[in-house]
């Protein structure tokens, strides 16, 4: 069991008390929102041992990405 | 899968890791700490430590929650789960972890004690539901990842008003750790672990946020860098403590901003802070006692509380004489350093905790590291 290695999962569908159905790479599961707050389908999520631990935020999630992308561009510059 | 393919792209970490190269000071060595154990597993399942210069140095912290929890709780479990019509629920690493005489809850299970395998405390609820005439206890381990779900569990059992349900609590705190490590005199005095940054956790900072950590920068002078778990994360951090030592900072700086906030989830802390208030002092694997390092279940909520209901004594049981696990645990030896690793002690048999689960020091190293490091003697022979 990898307690630590939780991965981000698609939010699918709301379920009865504050539950969740997520896609991880096509496992369908369901987890508990109780430590998240408005979330709804399309979002994605951490889930750790079955919770939902926070929600991804897809726009820092792309800066990211283009930080890594800008390195490379620099690199490129460089050589 | 989204957010997880585009942040292990080999040409990206190729491209960081050329950033890395051009940019350190080849007159001095860098150590690094990676305080969590879903780091250790990333640095070694995905090579990283290849794609370092040869003066950049990845030191194993003890941010293994299954590690780091001393034998004598373990020990206590095991006698909780040997009790008559009790069930006992853990994850599943947990059942693996050997005491000094080699018993596991496992064992224990083969020998006809109820443990159940959860993957996730609403699973024990659950369990405590459907059999209301036997006592269920959640054996409860982990950082701050793991305690909101607690939480969580022993409110649900108030409300539902199961009384045959309670909790072993084994909750420990991140910060406690490394500031435990950071005033050792392995480090402070000795000069055996040469520490010039962290990688911050991940899924503990998403929870606590990254402010915890401002205290370290500044009073011990130690630059943190908050990484998500795949390796361009860890690459990118590593990059980023780099610069800080380069220009002589130490800051708190945030690579995982897509989920984690200055001030963390504040709806789980709170559920934490209803629920559970710190111990005075508890024993770590390898860290040995550290005082308020660990959470206990707040007596308002003692009917839920395991340790009160089973009078469960406070056991210290000392590892296995050949076991590194505790030196690994400081970063003082690496996994290779140890006697029995690989020989006596793997994963199929494992006889210390950090050979139990993958986050740990030597399983990571067993599964993807001893062979890299064989081909690496070769090579450099050859």
């Amino acid at each position: 069991m990898l307690m630590c290695l939780a991965i981000p999962a698609c939010v699918e569908q709301l379920t009865n008390e504050n539950h969740a159905i997520v896609n991880l790479g096509g496992i369908r599961k369901e987890i508990s929102l109780a430590l998240v707050e408005e979330i709804v389908p399309g979002d994605y999520v951490i889930v750790h041992v079955g919770f939902a631990l926070q929600k991804l935020d897809q726009t820092e999630a792309e800066r990211t990405l283009a930080m890594f992308a800008e390195i490379s561009a620099l690199n490129e510059e460089n050589t | 899968m989204k957010y997880i393919d585009e942040f292990r792209t080999g040409a990206l970490a190729q491209k960081i890791a050329a950033k890395i190269a051009s940019e350190v000071n080849p007159q001095r060595d860098y150590h690094f700490m990676e305080f969590c154990g879903g780091h250790t597993h990333a640095i070694s399942r995905f090579g990283i430590i290849d794609l370092l210069p040869d003066n950049v140095h990845m030191i194993h912290g003890p941010g293994c929650p299954v590690c780091v929890l001393p034998i004598g709780r373990v020990e206590s479990a095991i006698r909780l789960a040997q009790k008559p019509g009790l069930i006992l629920c853990s994850y599943g690493d947990m059942l693996r972890i050997p005491t000094a005489s080699g018993m596991s809850l496992l064992k224990a299970k083969a020998q006809g004690a109820d443990v159940r395998m959860v993957y996730s405390s609403a699973d024990a609820i659950k369990i405590a539901q459907n059999n209301l005439q036997h006592q269920v206890v959640f054996f409860a381990i982990g950082f701050e990842t793991t305690t909101p779900p607690t939480a969580v569990a022993i409110k649900q059992a108030q409300a539902l008003d199961l009384n045959n349900f309670s909790v072993f609590c084994n909750h420990v705190l991140t910060p406690s750790a490394i500031s435990h490590i950071l005033q050792s005199a392995e480090v402070r005095q000795l000069g055996l672990v040469p520490l010039d940054g962290f990688i911050g956790p991940a899924h503990v900072s998403v929870v606590i946020g990254s402010q915890p950590y401002e205290y370290f920068a500044e009073e011990f002078q130690k630059p943190v860098v908050i990484a998500g778990f795949e390796p361009l994360d860890v690459m990118q951090a590593i990059l980023m403590l780099i610069r800080q030592i380069n220009t002589g900072r130490a800051e708190v700086e945030n690579e995982f901003t897509r989920a984690v906030l200055p001030a963390g989830n504040i709806k789980a802390q709170l559920l934490v802070a209803e629920v559970f208030e710190l111990r005075r002092i508890f024993e770590w694997r390898g860290l040995g006692l550290v005082p308020y390092s660990a959470l206990k279940i707040k007596s308002c909520y003692a009917d839920f509380d395991a340790e009160q209901r089973f009078q469960i004594p406070a056991l210290s049981i000392a590892d296995n004489k050949a076991c590194e696990c505790g030196a690994i645990l400081r970063g003082v030896k690496r996994p290779q350093d140890c006697k029995i690793f690989g020989t006596v002690c793997t994963p199929e048999n494992p006889i210390g905790s950090c050979m139990v689960s993958s986050e740990g020091a030597c399983a990571a190293h067993y599964s993807y590291g001893r062979f890299r490091e064989t081909n690496h003697v070769t090579s450099k022979e050859n």
